[in-house]
């Protein structure tokens, strides 16, 4: 029997088995794809910073090869069983069934598939990428960058609220995210291709974190982003592969029209599938959010509403990677303290 | 009273205490989804009439709001109920049922019924 089983090897899952490790618990991780580290391994660098998210993955990576955690790869769970005595029984896409005293969701978010706001050209139009392509480029950029159809671009605008805040998408929640990371997209932007005009099209920005509002007035002093306060309502496409975008400027209660080359849709954070999964084999509670309802929002956000089930990071809704890290050493102290009084 | 050469006008200042509720009052009643209205523009970047001429439907609301029937009475007949709005706005408000409501509305208050 296992102390503590860890649903995901992502930075959540990793930092809840070191810390648990060091507290002298015994971790297993289970994690779906080849490699650890989750979303991290498709980003470029990270908000305030900038800093390379290589340099934090390589940081967890050397963590985990301290302490020899153990870790499933290629492998996803398929239910979680609470047996009569307590304990975990869980079910795995391999021959493996574990048993544990514990356990952790911290299986992440998915992105949302901007393909489902067909009005914004997403797979239609080749210029159009969302905030996770971006990345992506720009992660394995060599020499100058260029647009999907192959321009030194001069013109690129950046969308906020793409799958989010938006009842059309079955989203109502804000990402929280998305704001900051589209201000450090566009600084990035900007650094590379200083020719360009870089437009922001928001309904509200969303500065909350240190060192965020600093980056936002930045980008305006700086790097001169032009921020728009318009929701866009559609895209079309130009004989040339430029795009023409329809928002109004809200502030000066006109509609217009922008021309881009290149148009990014800031696309924002979905529970994922898996946590459905867990919700049907075991009865553990969601938000109307879909991501998994803390047991109490302030004073037990790593507890669920089934006992000796937790939880470690984005299951729970969207959070940055420090508070994802914060969010994941307290499910060890949590999971600790149920340890010791069971 | 001395004449000093100049007339004033209207203040420009909004008096929340001083707003028409008449017709948003009206509207909430039928539509109250029309309450969650972000402001985002979505409506009148689509908008069929607002391409053509001046007429701004989110911009109206918000006249409503404060209390700007006169405005309105001159404004809403540009809409052309085509729709469009309605397929767009994030807070899933049913923006044409808020045009029909501000018609009907308008023309209650020019009996004076409410
Ligand atoms: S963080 Fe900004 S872009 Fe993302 S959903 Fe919230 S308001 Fe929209
Ligand atoms: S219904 Fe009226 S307000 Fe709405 S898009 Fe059509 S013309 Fe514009
Ligand atoms: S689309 Fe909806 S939320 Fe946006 S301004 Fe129009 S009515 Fe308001």
């Amino acid at each position: 029997m296992i102390d503590v089983l860890i649903i995901g090897g992502g930075i959540a899952g990793i930092e809840t088995a070191c810390s648990l490790q060091d507290l002298g618990y015994e971790t297993v991780i289970v994690e779906k794809e080849r490699t650890i580290g989750g979303h991290l391994n498709n980003w470029d660098t990270l908000f305030p910073t900038h800093r390379p998210a290589s340099e934090v993955l390589e940081y967890y990576t050397e963590e985990t090869r301290k302490r020899a955690l153990t870790i499933y790869l290629n492998t996803y769970v398929t239910s979680i069983i609470k047996l009569d005595d307590g304990t975990f029984e869980v079910n795995t896409s391999r021959d493996v069934i574990f048993h544990s005293k514990t356990v952790v969701i911290a299986s992440g978010y998915s992105l949302f598939n901007a393909e489902r706001k067909e009005e914004y050209g997403y797979k239609i139009y080749d210029n159009v990428l969302t905030s996770a392509d971006l990345e992506k480029k720009l992660k394995t950029l060599n020499g100058e960058f260029k647009t999907p159809t192959d321009k030194v671009p001069e013109k690129i605008a950046f969308i906020h609220c793409v799958g989010s805040r938006d009842e059309k998408s079955g989203n109502h929640y804000c990402s929280k995210l998305c704001c900051v990371t589209a201000v450090k997209q566009a600084i990035h932007m900007k650094q590379i291709c200083p020719q360009a005009d870089i437009f922001c099209c928001y309904m509200d920005l969303r500065m909350y974190g240190p060192g965020f509002e600093e980056m936002y007035r930045e980008a305006q002093e700086k790097y001169h982003i032009q921020f728009i306060r318009g929701r866009l309502s559609e895209v079309g496409e130009n004989a040339d592969g430029t795009l023409q975008l329809k928002v109004e400027d809200t502030l000066a209660a006109r509609p217009s029209k922008i021309k881009v080359d290149m148009l990014v849709l800031m696309v924002g954070m979905e529970s994922p599938q898996s946590t459905a999964l867990f919700k049907e084999t075991c009865g553990l509670q969601c938000a109307p959010n879909r991501f998994i309802q803390p047991n109490d929002h302030h004073i037990g956000s790593n507890k669920t509403n089934i006992d000796g089930l937790f939880t470690a990071g984005t299951s729970i809704g969207p959070m940055s990677i420090f508070d994802t890290i914060n969010h994941a050493k307290a499910s060890a102290i949590t999971i600790k303290n149920y340890l010791s009084r069971n | 009273m001395r004449n000093f050469g100049f007339t004033t006008t209207k203040s420009r200042t909004i008096d929340y205490e001083k707003i028409d509720t008449r017709l948003i009052s009206y509207i909430l009643q039928n539509e109250p989804s029309f309450n969650a209205c972000l402001s985002c523009g979505s409506c009148t970047a689509i908008c069929s009439a607002g391409n053509l001429t001046s007429f701004n439907i989110r911009k109206l609301s918000l006249q409503i709001r404060l209390g700007d029937i006169e405005n309105t009475k001159l404004e809403i007949d540009k809409c052309m109920l085509c729709g469009k709005c309605l397929l767009e706005c994030p807070r899933g408000i049913n923006t044409r049922n808020v045009i029909m409501l501000i018609k009907k509305g308008l023309n209650i208050i020019d009996k004076n019924e409410i």
